[in-house]
């Protein structure tokens, strides 16, 4: 077999066994970390520190009764969950882990594709995503359900054309569509974060949004939905979604850092004498290392900001957010003037 | 040789799916029949290397249009077809102008062959992000600024008739 | 037209340029969030740490026996009459011979029950009681899933000859000495309370 080929299936294994375990965990996180700002304790009971909780919680879910209400649409009811899972775990193949391994002289790039659109990719996948929500919204034949599902809908569309209008700054300002090339680039240079504060901002913003995380989670918004888009669902397939949720956190939280904040790079990673793999290792610990922090910001932010009402989140969309993205456009435009970059 | 049986099953799908979307009754289906062919027609686009191209149809066609459609429809709840009788007048016509568009359809299918050239041609990189806005904001600027244009007077119309009080 | 003078009508003041900006707001929230990080918390484990009891904790109760071991309940009612919750019922009988050893006085409750679901651990039957017989505890009454088993008889309720439950606490000096004043307050009390119940039928 090709060794290419090989080391391309074995690192999708990896990427996805890590996605799905990271994610796991999160959920222990979120409640360590949501108990620890309510002055609480949290999971402590499963093993140490309630380590073992996520497995408690993920056995309780396979083992429950599988519930389908009798007037949903049984097709569109179990193939939602799925599709939203599905679409939560394609990401992972743009996005850059490290620099590259050397092995027996060939280098293998930890990146799944680096794909010259992979920017728009990553676009056209969240852009997709919502369909999960929706159809499962639908199929359950619920108005909390339905409601959930056009909220989500609404949201992620609005919140998607600020999102692709910061990320046109960033692709004027580096001039590649592929995350590869970005996160090489900032090996070079600064991080992008330096010259694009205000499309790090929008993005960070849309990217709540897209993930349906507090303070923009109206479409599971429990206190007023019950449970939003997933009322009806049970078992495993409630899982799936609350599990997609963390996934997509993962993946946002992965692509801000190899976006916004320098990917696998960090400061004087020349200067420290490494080579090679040891190297690469190192690049890849601190991407994690990233992606944790920014994972710490989204449940910091959803445990200390109170819920948008809907309106409210409508205006900051399309009335603070697109102008400040198309403004933030016009800026990048005048700063690539001034600094010369215009080819 | 892979390629080409993408592109049989691709062909396929489109297809199907596409008849999908108008044999249907629920316009729930519809709607994701119609989702699936624009997939479809996204991987015959990759296939021809015109990765921008696939991509975009994506974000912009299943992305966004179908999400609104399929919000439409959530939102009026069509879930009962109501197959309406219509008049043999209104049938008649419905015929007619089926057939026109399918002749036109087959008139466009029979020239084709002369077509085929260019097809070759473009199996390069014509369809690369760089060469696609080269192309745009060189050659055809002027058509491209017009399309523009044409959806701000779109936008501003549709934002004028969603004002409740007329000014 | 006000009823007083104190209302005032409230006028939500205009919102300054930086507050409109909201991110000032949320910057300070999340920094008061943040600085819990570093709180301790204030959770007591239960199962493993308990917390600190007072000595006079009023837990569930105990029947105390003598020194000799007797028990020393006469099932005067005085308890119950005492008990604003009506928890406790009693049945006396009287002591036969041979039995000297097991119940102190001449009179003792066959039946003596406390429903644990009633029961507010006021600790007034603690005060009544003229025998020094009843005293409440530092135990916690565990929770069961059956009703019934709630109403705690002689058996659960009278320590045994084993293990004496210690009472030390809840008779210190300045105790007994409240509960020589509130004696005999009580017994006034007592007969209000009959003749209000008499007048009452």
């Amino acid at each position: 077999m090709d060794p290419i080929l090989l080391y391309k299936i074995i690192l999708c294994v990896i990427v996805f066994a890590v996605s799905l375990g990271i994610a796991a965990y999160m959920t222990w996180g979120e409640r360590k970390i949501a108990a620890v700002l309510q002055d609480r304790v949290g999971p402590d009971r499963a093993g140490p520190f309630g380590l073992f909780q996520p497995l408690a919680d993920g056995l309780k879910m396979f083992m429950k009764e599988e519930m389908i209400p009798g007037a949903s649409n049984k097709f569109l009811f179990i193939l939602a969950p799925g599709f939203f899972m599905l679409t939560a775990c394609m990401t992972s193949v743009v996005i850059p882990w490290g620099s590259g391994l050397e092995i027996n002289g060939t280098v293998y790039p930890m990146q799944i594709t680096d794909i010259n659109i992979g920017l728009l990719y990553l676009l056209g996948v969240v852009s997709i995503g919502v369909y999960g929500i929706m159809i499962g919204g639908w199929a359950s034949n619920n108005k909390y359900s339905l409601m959930g599902a056009l909220r989500a809908s609404s949201q992620m569309i609005s919140y998607e054309v600020a999102m692709g209008l910061a990320l046109i700054a960033l692709v004027m300002w580096t001039g590649t569509l592929s995350l590869g090339e970005i996160a090489r680039q900032q090996d070079a240079g600064w991080a992008n974060v330096v010259y694009q504060p205000l499309g790090f901002l929008i993005f960070l913003i849309c990217a709540f949004a897209e993930t349906n995380r507090a303070p923009f989670d109206l479409p599971e918004s429990e206190s007023e939905l019950v449970g939003g888009y997933h009322t009806e669902y049970s078992s495993m397939k409630l899982g799936f979604f609350l599990f997609a949720e963390y996934i997509n956190m993962f993946i946002s939280s992965a692509v801000l850092a190899t976006l916004y904040w320098g990917g696998y790079n960090f400061p004087f990673q020349h200067e420290l004498g490494l080579e090679g793999n040891t190297l690469a290792i190192i690049q890849t610990v601190v991407l994690f290392a990233k992606i944790l922090i920014f994972i710490f910001i989204f449940m910091w932010v959803r445990w200390t900001l109170p819920r948008f009402r809907y309106d409210q989140l409508m205006n900051l969309g399309w009335k603070v957010l697109l102008p400040l993205a198309i403004a933030n456009i016009f800026f990048t435009g005048i700063g690539m003037y001034l600094f010369g970059k215009l080819g | 040789m892979l390629t080409e049986y993408a592109f049989w099953f691709l062909s396929f799908l489109a297809v199907f799916s596409a008849l999908t979307m108008v044999v249907t009754k629920n316009p729930v289906y519809s709607v994701l029949s119609l989702i699936l062919t624009f997939f479809a027609i996204a991987g015959h686009y990759f296939l021809m290397n015109a990765q921008f191209l696939a991509a975009v149809h994506i974000i912009v066609y299943a992305g966004a249009i179908m999400v609104l459609f399929l919000y439409v429809i959530m939102m009026l709840n069509l879930n009962k077809f109501e197959d309406e009788k219509k008049s043999l007048f209104m049938n008649s016509l419905s015929v007619i102008a089926g057939c026109i568009l399918g002749f036109v359809l087959l008139a466009v299918v029979k020239r084709t062959d002369e077509l085929t050239i260019v097809a070759k041609a473009s199996s390069a990189e014509v369809g690369l992000v760089e060469n696609l806005g080269n192309a745009l904001y060189k050659d055809y600027l002027l058509p491209f600024e017009m399309a523009s244009v044409l959806f701000l007077a779109a936008m501003v119309g549709a934002v004028y008739l969603s004002k409740k009080e007329m000014v | 037209m006000p009823l007083t003078n104190r209302s005032e009508v409230v006028q939500p003041s205009e919102l300054s340029w930086s507050e409109r900006l909201y991110l000032p707001a949320i910057l300070k929230g999340m920094f008061i969030t943040f600085t819990h990080l570093f709180k301790r918390t204030p959770t007591v484990k239960y199962p493993e740490q308990k917390r600190d009891i007072a000595p006079v904790y009023r837990g569930q109760h105990v029947l105390k026996r003598d020194d000799a071991g007797a028990e020393r309940c006469t099932a005067c009612g005085l308890c119950a009459v005492a008990c604003p919750a009506e928890a406790i019922t009693m049945e006396s009988a009287e002591r036969n011979k041979g039995e000297e050893s097991l119940y102190r006085e001449e009179k003792y409750a066959k039946i003596y029950e406390i429903n644990m679901l009633r029961c507010i651990f006021c600790g007034l039957c603690e005060e009544a009681c003229p025998k020094e017989a009843i005293f409440l505890t530092d135990r916690i009454v565990p929770t069961t899933f059956n009703r019934g088993e709630f109403i705690y008889g002689k058996d659960k309720l009278v320590e045994t000859l084993e293990e004496r439950i210690d009472v030390s606490d809840r008779q210190r000096p300045e105790v007994l000495k409240f509960k020589e004043d509130k004696k005999h307050k009580h017994n006034k009390t007592f007969l209000d309370k009959t003749t209000t119940a008499k007048r009452g039928h």
